[in-house]
């Protein structure tokens, strides 16, 4: 596909960025302050690192990591009570390779598999099915985390197993939704954003018009975007040439996966087979109704309801990601900050992914 | 949020196809990309196939793009 | 009847005897070494290089070779690296209960092939059973011993700013080799291990140039850990540049789909060489003209020397350069 090929072109990099820093000045020099963008998404957060895009601009646009990194807005008690699933030694834990090295409020699953608990890292859900089958005396517990992205892969995962009939299959559900935590950002006392990178991937099963509520309720733009350095530099100039425009809409960048309606087969899917849950998000708190829990029809897949086990609830801490996250205030501002909250010990989502905010600062903070 | 890849579809077996990602393969499930056909990209993220890349749009997003960069400078590309 | 071992065979008795007769002599032979409980080498060199390693690789056998090639490739790297000609080889087996004795035949085969084509004699050998599940199948240990011409010395303290870094050929192979061959992850590629002995073409290296500060085998955690690590140990720092590191697009296409970073994938078959910049292309032509260095490329340079805090800088294509760290845990496949 010589279109995606051309995506790594130097020359076009090279002239993209350019673009984008005339237009980030010209946005200083009207507005007297350098633009303030989100990207919601992890991934996206990632490859502004990894491509150099995000040092490369630091002077000229100021990037927020967003709340999109699954496992780590995944919460501590919710980690905990994995690894407590995991202590019968008549069960299989399988799960994605991110989530076993995020830490609960002891340690993680990884350290839980130390101690001979059977967890195992698949790269396809479906795997686990196999693994089900392959153990027919065993429970096998699928630790379901992921976005919109990964939601509709979980249920399906869920159907294989209705038709194959398995009766030692379960997954773990702790999901989480992006319009209930982004409207939970914008809905903070102050929020310093002026505009959003939408996430592709979410936006494909999702679609665009899933985030009208952007334009209709916030007044805010946004640009769905994709994950190529081009596509990410072509994203930053759009939505700065929207906000020096004043004009406020949801472009999609990202026509070429992302439909107005995103997919259909996945939405309805999730429709038949979940119900919206609270979640609760890790140095967040609980958010109404952001994220999925099966319907009390599937219960023989739903491990919440097969196994009953309890953690004692999790200290409270003085984390402040969601502040951090909102724009509102920096990592140094958090008393937890470098003192209870490191990158080996890390409270919030921030200083869990190695990308995110508190993560990048203590890392420079360490290096300067 | 997610990682996801374009990969190239070459061959379909009921509800799985084989795809290619620059010459590594994988069978993965094709259950929300119904329509699919040989030689089509997806884009696979966690053993799924979770769309059809439209390569029309694709070109047109990258030649509109040339189009403003050409625009903006001397130098064309 | 599929013949296994079983715990008699660590029993020191008869079978024992056996197996070591019909299994290890018959392939790497030198009977003389093994009458006595050490071997015993001449020495006519001034330095003497030892070094050990276990291995430990699952599946025992993948394209490209098996554990067996490995033990051997790994501790002939690890010597000709650090500028010594590999002499001997002393090679443990820890054994599983009930392993297949046609596998551990084919295992000992190509130890024996592949320190014939490295010329390297293995003197030594032990062998222990263990009661079946305390070992996953077989385990090696084996210890190289080489010796140090006075001309093939390194003088890595000689580093300094506008040396250049050099890698033999395409980076990560070995690493999507195994996993692919686990098959649990249900990648398919044709992608083969890079898994070779070295030393012939290093040696060819320090006879024909001067001017090699240092080597290093990439071969756990990567070019990008081999790196970091060398840099602390040499208070410099290097600055790579992306887009010139080889990597087969097989490698990347795995690398896409399973979230890994290339730059983190085991090699067993490659050398990151420190040279001084009057002698790339010297080094260049020779490494090309070889076999195993037929892709060899620079890949970046040193940029700064007697730095407290050495580092490793990659240039990304947009032109801004991020720092690279040594492998944080486990390489596990992503979903974000």
């Amino acid at each position: 596909m010589e279109h995606l090929i051309h995506l790594s072109n130097p020359i076009i990099l090279r002239k993209s960025l350019e673009a984008v820093i005339q237009l980030a000045e010209q946005y200083k020099k009207e507005k007297g302050r350098i633009p303030v963008l989100m990207e919601v998404c992890g991934s996206h957060t990632m490859a502004f690192a990894k491509t150099g895009i995000k040092t490369r601009l630091k002077d000229h646009v100021r990037l927020i990591a967003g709340p999109g990194c699954p496992v780590c807005v995944t919460d501590q008690k919710s980690i905990d009570t994995m690894i407590e699933l995991s202590r019968d030694t008549n069960r299989i834990l399988c799960t994605f390779g991110d989530m076993v090295r995020v830490p609960g409020s002891k340690f993680s699953l990884m350290e839980a598999k130390t101690e001979g608990k059977d967890i195992r890292v698949v790269y396809s859900p479906l795997d686990s099915i196999k693994i089900a089958e392959e153990n027919p005396e065993k429970e096998v517990i699928f630790l379901g985390i992921g976005f919109e992205t990964t939601i509709p892969i979980l249920v399906a995962t869920i159907q294989e197993a209705e038709k194959k009939g398995l009766t030692n299959y379960t997954i773990w559900m702790t999901t989480k939704l992006v319009e209930p935590i982004l409207r939970t950002l914008l809905n903070g006392k102050e929020i310093n954003i002026d505009g959003f990178l939408l996430p592709g991937h979410v936006s494909v099963v999702t679609g665009k018009n899933s985030f009208d509520f952007l334009v209709k309720e916030y007044g805010i733009s946004g640009v769905i975007t994709g994950f190529e350095p081009v596509e990410l530099l072509r994203a930053i100039y759009k939505l700065l040439q929207q906000l020096l425009s004043g004009k406020i809409e949801i472009i999609n960048d990202y026509k070429y996966m992302v439909k107005n309606d995103g997919n259909i087969v996945a939405k309805k899917l999730m429709e038949k087979y979940l119900d919206y849950h609270d979640e609760a998000w890790r140095g967040i708190g609980v958010i109404q109704n952001s994220g999925f829990i099966l319907k009390p029809e599937y219960a023989i897949f739903d491990a919440k309801k097969k196994f009953h086990v309890s953690v004692e609830e999790p200290r409270k801490t003085k984390c402040r990601c969601g502040e951090i996250i909102q724009g509102v205030i920096t990592p140094e501002e958090c008393i937890l900050f470098s003192r209870g909250c490191t990158p080996l010990f890390p409270i919030g989502p921030c200083m869990v992914s190695t990308e995110g905010t508190c993560a990048a600062h203590y890392q420079y903070m360490k290096e300067g | 949020m997610c990682i996801g890849v374009p990969a190239k579809v070459i061959k379909i077996k009921a509800e799985k196809a084989l795809v290619d990602v620059m010459g590594s393969k994988m069978f993965v499930g094709i259950v929300f990309v119904p329509e699919v056909q040989l030689n089509d990209f997806v884009l696979l993220h966690a053993g799924q196939a979770m769309t059809i890349v439209d390569e029309k749009f694709a070109k047109e997003s990258m030649e509109e793009w040339r189009n403003i960069m050409n625009g903006t400078s001397d130098t064309f590309i | 009847m599929v013949q296994r071992i079983s715990l008699t065979h660590g029993e020191g008795g008869e079978l024992t005897h056996r197996l070591i007769k019909d299994v290890f002599i018959k392939s790497f032979g030198n009977l003389q070494h093994t009458q006595l409980d050490a071997a015993i080498i001449k020495l006519n060199a001034s330095k003497l290089a030892v070094t050990t390693d276990c291995y430990v690789v699952k599946p025992l056998f993948f394209p490209g070779g098996d554990i067996g090639k490995l033990a051997i490739t790994g501790t002939v790297n690890d010597l000709a690296v650090s500028g010594a000609t590999p002499q001997a080889i002393t090679a443990g087996f820890i054994l599983e209960e009930g392993f297949p004795l046609r596998q551990l035949k084919l295992i000992v085969k190509s130890m024996a092939e592949e320190a014939k084509k490295a010329g390297v004699s293995i003197i030594a050998g032990d062998t222990k059973v263990v009661e079946k599940g305390s070992v996953d199948g077989l385990f090696i240990n084996t210890t190289g011993i080489g010796f140090i011409k006075e001309t093939h010395q390194l003088y890595p303290e000689n580093i300094s700013v506008g040396d250049m870094v050099i890698v033999s050929g395409t980076v990560g192979d070995h690493g999507i080799a195994i996993v692919s061959a686990r098959e649990e992850l249900g990648l398919m590629t044709d992608v083969q291990s890079d898994c070779a002995s070295l030393n012939h073409l290093l040696q060819e290296l320090l006879e024909k140039v001067d001017g090699i500060r240092v080597m290093r085998d990439p071969t756990r955690g990567g070019v990008s850990t081999s790196l970091v690590e060398l840099c602390e140990e040499l208070h410099c720092t290097i600055e790579l540049e992306d887009s010139s590191i080889p990597i087969r697009q097989e490698v990347e296409g795995a690398c896409d789909i399973l979230g890994f970073d290339p730059l983190y994938l085991a090699n067993e078959g490659k050398v990151l060489l420190i040279v001084d910049k009057n002698q790339i292309d010297c080094v260049l032509d020779i490494l090309q003209n070889h076999e195993l260095g037929k892709d060899a490329k620079v890949i970046g340079q040193i940029t700064e020397c007697q730095k407290e805090e050495g580092k490793v800088l990659l240039k990304t294509p947009i032109g801004s350069t991020r720092r690279l760290f040594r492998l944080s845990g486990l390489l596990l496949p992503r979903i974000c």
